[in-house]
């Protein structure tokens, strides 16, 4: 065990950060789930990203990426957080469909797809769920049906996170009619402005843009856009959602820098608070600390050709309950003040905490929800009966 | 940066585990409750034969000369089997503080049988106001400003406080510091005395962690079996996501308190306040299992006779032994405040002076 980083990771992270310091918007773009505007904005970022060879780092060159290892990819992210670098318009290509892809698609479909996606040119959306199918995502209902060498796709997805402006979407199908559950599903690539396909925004409780409706009516993907075998579309999802609760989604820097401000906001309002507060910031910071910890242990196992588990249904349902403990202390600092939007005449510094608190409210429920990734660990983890 | 124990570590780990599987069992535990004892002698036995009881002394003593690292995961089995008796502040904290404390032949000597598991050692430190076992210790290794002071029992008079854990055996130990019993001055004892405090945190978290996996993998065996309502009650979400929850607070504690070990060397606020963390994390662990695993038991589990009030009374105990939650918060909080925080400063080793 040696937890110290090496001349070479030291030497990675100088290079990532005068990179960074270089190329990062002196103002932040503005959000890529309120306009169209904020989405291209954030487009050209990943464009910027990609021209740099930091679209994804741990991809192998011939996809846009850079070959490096886990730690290194830590290393990256923590820089980018600090930097205060743009959120990841892709990042349902980029963490989810990008490693689905990468070991189970084919040789064309890894060339087709993954440069695109790294180079921004293509951003995805995700479309799983149905309004029948949600945490029983084996109830879906929209179809594939094989017409010579294409797919006709037929049905409702929703709750699709950045289908509002995006350009692709993966969306997992019933390409068997006769098949119930588990079986008989496909993963089928589509792009979102197809003929046959209506995308409908859905506002959040924010009021933004961030999911939208799809609606397939008759529209067609080649054979050639599925992923995997006919039928194995199920086994598919559940690798990607691996990736999503595991370690991709939520790296541990998010929270750390988000634990970093927490604390300054604390020294400046120690002295008017309730102390009580004293604990819950000391319990955020730890929990941000834990979360960083674990994942450098994953991390560690998955470098020596370890697996990664049930233990992905762990992190989530770690990082999504520190995310809102994190948030509503910083509320409960802001005190009467915490409700103010930004531009209200007197906010002061309550700056995107009430944002990011609301945000962090989602977590429970999306990439799976937290009650669903119990089970799985009671299940899978403990072994206990279904 | 790699993350990961060593091959060795973790099959000497193993081996532990597997002795303490086959000795430390709920019977003989039963056993020793009923005879009103601590302390295994064929346990004790069994360990000290591979040299475990000398794991963290030099060679030079006798010993396997390792650190925390190697000892970590064996602490963490002990948790796990429950097992009573002296053996983790012996092995972590008491040998290495008498091997520290200087030189001297009749030392040594006790050190090196001490670390043969010849003779028992028990540590009084001011943050734990009794001493665990100091009736059947060849010797106490008591505090007096910031000395340190080797007392022999016959020397002190022993008043014992009965603990609700059966298996802790405390003492309040009046004695009177003089020369004879003196082996270092204030000065070079005070950072001796904290390391051994830091020492005896970072096992009783370990401890703690196996203690966790026990309640919970007590509690997994039991709603397997027991049917209500024609199932097993471990079909039922509100079991499952009972000991989920529990078995995430394990995942989170794991390696805070394997990081807080591999960093115990460095010897500063850093190292310091991740031990605290590691503390706080894991006896929060072990209370949540514990009490998971009554709840899991229904009645059965508020009875004398199903192990589970074992690990709760453990747990309980733990929880207070080597500084306070409290204290341990205080020192987390302390880095936070005086030092620089973000991703970049999780493995951070050289302290930031304003």
């Amino acid at each position: 065990m040696d937890l110290t980083y090496t001349t070479e990771q030291v030497a990675f992270r100088a290079e990532v950060r005068t990179w960074l310091d270089a190329h990062v918007p002196a103002r932040p773009l503005p959000s890529f789930d309120a306009t169209r505007e904020g989405f291209e904005a954030h487009r050209e970022w990943e464009r910027t990203l990609a021209a740099g060879g930091w679209g994804m780092v741990t991809w192998p060159r011939e996809y846009g990426g850079r070959g490096l290892d886990l730690i290194q990819w830590l290393i990256f992210e923590e820089e980018y957080y600090l930097a205060g670098a743009p959120g990841r318009v892709n990042q349902n290509g980029l963490f989810l469909l990008g490693p689905t892809l990468m070991e189970f698609g084919t040789p064309e479909q890894k060339a087709r797809f993954l440069p695109a996606m790294a180079r921004g040119d293509e951003i995805w959306a995700q479309a799983w769920s149905e309004p029948q199918a949600g945490s029983d995502l084996a109830a879906v209902r929209a179809t594939a049906v094989r017409d010579g060498d294409h797919y006709v796709l037929n049905g409702h997805k929703i709750w699709s996170s950045r289908a509002a402006f995006a350009d692709w979407a993966f969306g997992l199908f019933r390409s068997d009619p006769a098949s119930e559950g588990h079986k008989g599903l496909s993963l089928v690539l589509f792009p979102l402005n197809a003929p046959g396909i209506t995308v409908r925004p859905i506002a959040r409780l924010d009021g933004k843009v961030g999911f939208a409706e799809v609606f397939l009516e008759g529209a067609r993907a080649p054979l050639a856009h599925r992923i995997g075998e006919e039928g194995q579309g199920w086994k598919l999802c559940m690798a990607t959602a691996g990736f999503e609760r595991g370690l991709l989604l939520r790296s541990p820097a998010r929270y750390q820098v988000a634990a970093a401000k927490l604390v300054a906001l604390y020294k400046q309002h120690a002295e008017r608070i309730d102390p009580t507060l004293r604990a819950a910031v000391t319990r955020a910071w730890m929990d941000a600390e834990s979360y960083a910890l674990s994942i450098y242990a994953t991390a560690s196992r998955l470098i020596q050709g370890g697996k990664i588990g049930a233990e992905s249904s762990t992190n989530k349902i770690f990082w999504s309950e520190l995310d809102i403990a994190l948030h509503r202390t910083a509320l409960s600092i802001l005190g009467a003040r915490a409700e103010l939007l930004p531009e209200a005449p007197d906010a002061g510094d309550v700056g995107t905490w009430l944002d990011d608190y609301l945000f962090s409210l989602a977590g429970p429920i999306y990439a799976g929800t937290n009650e669903i990734q119990r089970n799985i660990i009671a299940e899978r983890m403990l072994g206990l009966p279904r | 940066m790699d993350f990961a124990f060593s091959d060795e570590q973790l099959m000497s780990a193993d081996v532990a585990r597997k002795l303490l599987t086959e000795h430390c069992t709920p019977a003989s535990l039963r056993r020793l409750m009923t005879a009103g004892l601590a302390h295994d002698e064929r346990t004790w036995q069994e360990l000290s034969q591979i040299g475990l009881t000398g794991l963290l002394l030099p060679e030079s003593l006798g010993g396997l000369g390792l650190g925390e690292t190697d000892f970590v995961l064996i602490a963490e089995a002990c948790g796990y089997a429950a097992l009573p008796g002296p053996f983790v502040e012996h092995t972590g904290v008491a040998g290495p503080l008498l091997a520290a404390a200087g030189v001297g032949t009749a030392r040594e000597e006790l050190a090196r049988r001490a670390g043969a598991g010849e003779v028992l050692l028990a540590i009084g430190h001011p943050s734990n106001p009794f001493v665990a076992d100091a009736d059947i210790a060849a010797a106490v290794l008591m505090e007096h400003r910031n000395e340190i002071h080797l007392v022999l029992p016959h020397a002190a008079r022993l008043t014992r406080q009965e603990s609700i854990d059966p298996f802790r055996r405390l003492f309040r130990v009046d004695w009177t510091p003089s020369p004879d019993t003196q082996l270092t001055s204030g000065a070079p004892g005070k950072p001796l005395w904290e390391e051994a405090f830091n020492r005896g945190a970072l096992f009783a978290a370990a401890q703690c962690l196996g203690l966790a996996q026990r309640a919970v993998d007590l509690s997994v065996e039991y709603v397997k079996t027991r049917k209500q309502f024609g199932k097993a009650i471990g079909s039922y979400q509100a079991m499952k996501h009972l000991l989920a929850s529990v078995q995430v607070k394990i995942e989170f504690a794991r390696p805070v308190v394997y990081a807080a070990a591999a960093r115990f060397a460095q010897r500063n606020l850093f190292s310091r306040a991740l031990i605290s963390h590691a503390k706080l994390v894991a006896s929060e662990a072990a209370e949540a299992g514990a009490r998971a695993a009554l709840q899991t038991h229904g009645a059965m589990g508020y009875s004398w006779e199903v192990d589970v009030h074992l690990l709760l009374k453990r747990a309980l105990a733990l929880e207070c032994a080597w500084g306070l939650p409290s204290f341990h918060r205080e020192r987390v909080m302390h880095r936070i405040l005086t030092q620089p925080l973000g991703p970049e400063h999780t493995f951070s080793c050289e302290p930031h002076h304003a």
